[in-house]
């Protein structure tokens, strides 16, 4: 499977000349749950090269890998008139302890309500909504977690800076969540002593090094529900190379804390992305 | 521990900042190229804005040989050059093309190849680019 979505992004790179007229890097790339982002948070961009008059999409495949887990996510994004963003995310959660995998299905719904993140001197306002199933709710369940789908709302802002520090183009997002879920939802929603709605933040900073080249790194706040079980912030430090604006690697190094009792999960992360 | 404590990206962001601030910098239109290098790049992003199917519609009856000298004017003016624009303005030039977004990014484009064509480096196109990034508010008409 890795061999044929790597032929297919092959030839989305070589079918630039489809590809949207955002300007380059304003798609971001597609964060584990699906939508426009960084790696680990979502951004208030939207996926895919569309502008007011013009369709876009994206496809992804990301693989992160730390001391005890694995997490696989792969999926797509369809951008209409640079309004509106569908999204469908599917996760890979694996345990090395031997317990069983724990699949979730991300889909997102994100609207771009004002502002533009280049041009202007409001930033990108766009609000998310995220509905989140786990598939197996054994582990979940085990860890007391009270139910196995859950909704996510977000706001997201974003702005550019094209003439930032050392004259690169630089780029900051904020997010504020409302979230029931435990590590994201793998671990499900709630739990019988904590079943309320939490507010957490979530922030990304990214600099352009060249119009192809990008470094950053993001922080992701995580208010958990599980009584006992530790759940840290994660954070990430990424470099992403935007080939044109079909195709785009990037690599970061994660760090996810605790998870399910085991400690400093820290390892790395890949991901490819095709667009247009 | 983890390395990657907010006060940490506190610390990166606060980094990045202060490298704003660290030297004076060299006239953007000595960092294009001054006369010469200006002609270059507007002569190279008119023939990108040609081949371009988004665009080159909207220069059917554009003098290009007029185009060019007040876009060279203009470029000199923002950039510190010593010219003036005497050109009309911006609005009035653009506010029966019906514009949108896509039109505008793909001259952004234009403007950004012929820059790279013209070796100039990322810093001197990003100073360019952010001159003229505002005159979006009166070309956009759609």
């Amino acid at each position: 499977m890795i061999k044929k979505s790597l032929i297919c992004l092959s030839l989305l790179a070589s079918f630039q000349c489809a590809a949207g007229s955002k300007l380059l890097g304003t798609a971001a790339v597609n964060h584990i749950e699906g939508s426009a982002g960084g790696g680990l948070t979502p951004w208030a961009v939207l996926s895919g090269y569309a502008t007011d008059s013009e369709w876009g999409a994206a496809t992804f495949m990301s693989s992160a890998s730390v001391d005890d887990y694995a997490l696989n996510a792969m999926g797509f994004a369809l951008n209409y008139h640079d309004k509106l963003e569908l999204s469908y995310a599917k996760l890979n959660f694996s345990i090395d302890a031997g317990l069983p995998d724990i699949d979730m299905d991300v889909f997102g719904a994100k609207y771009h309500a004002f502002g533009d993140v280049v041009y202007g001197d409001m930033p990108q306002i766009s609000i998310g909504i995220q509905h989140k199933k786990v598939k197996d709710f054994t582990v979940p369940a085990a860890v007391g977690a009270s139910d196995d789908a859950g909704t996510d709302l977000y706001i997201s802002a974003a702005k550019a800076w094209l003439d930032g520090p050392f004259n690169r183009t630089f780029v900051v997002n904020l997010n504020a969540r409302m979230s029931k879920a435990n590590q994201i939802g793998l671990l499900g929603f709630g739990s019988a002593q904590d079943n309320g709605y939490k507010v957490s933040l979530e922030a990304a900073v990214a600099l352009f090094v060249t119009r192809n080249l990008v470094i950053g790194t993001e922080y992701k706040q995580k208010k958990g529900h599980l009584a006992g079980l530790k759940e840290d912030d994660w954070h990430d430090v990424f470099v992403a190379y935007l080939v044109n604006k079909s195709l785009s690697i990037t690599a970061a190094y994660i760090d996810l804390g605790d998870i399910a009792g085991a400690s400093e999960q820290r390892g790395y992360y890949l991901s490819l992305q095709g667009a247009f | 521990m983890t390395i990657f404590k907010p006060k940490f990206l506190l610390f990166c962001l606060a980094l990045a900042l202060s490298g704003c601030q660290s030297k004076p910098q060299s006239l953007l239109y000595d960092a294009l190229g001054a006369d010469d290098g200006v002609k270059l790049i507007v002569e190279d992003f008119i023939n990108e804005v040609l081949y371009d199917k988004r665009i080159a519609h909207q220069f059917n009856s554009t003098d290009l040989d007029n185009f060019h000298d007040k876009l060279v004017e203009q470029i000199c003016q923002v950039s510190g050059g010593p010219c003036v624009y005497s050109g009309k303005e911006m609005k009035a030039l653009h506010q029966d093309l019906n514009i949108d977004q896509r039109q505008f990014n793909a001259v952004v484009e234009a403007l950004i190849k012929a820059m790279q064509n013209n070796n100039v480096d990322v810093a001197t196109q990003n100073r360019l680019l952010n001159l003229l990034a505002p005159m979006h508010q009166d070309i956009i008409t759609k």
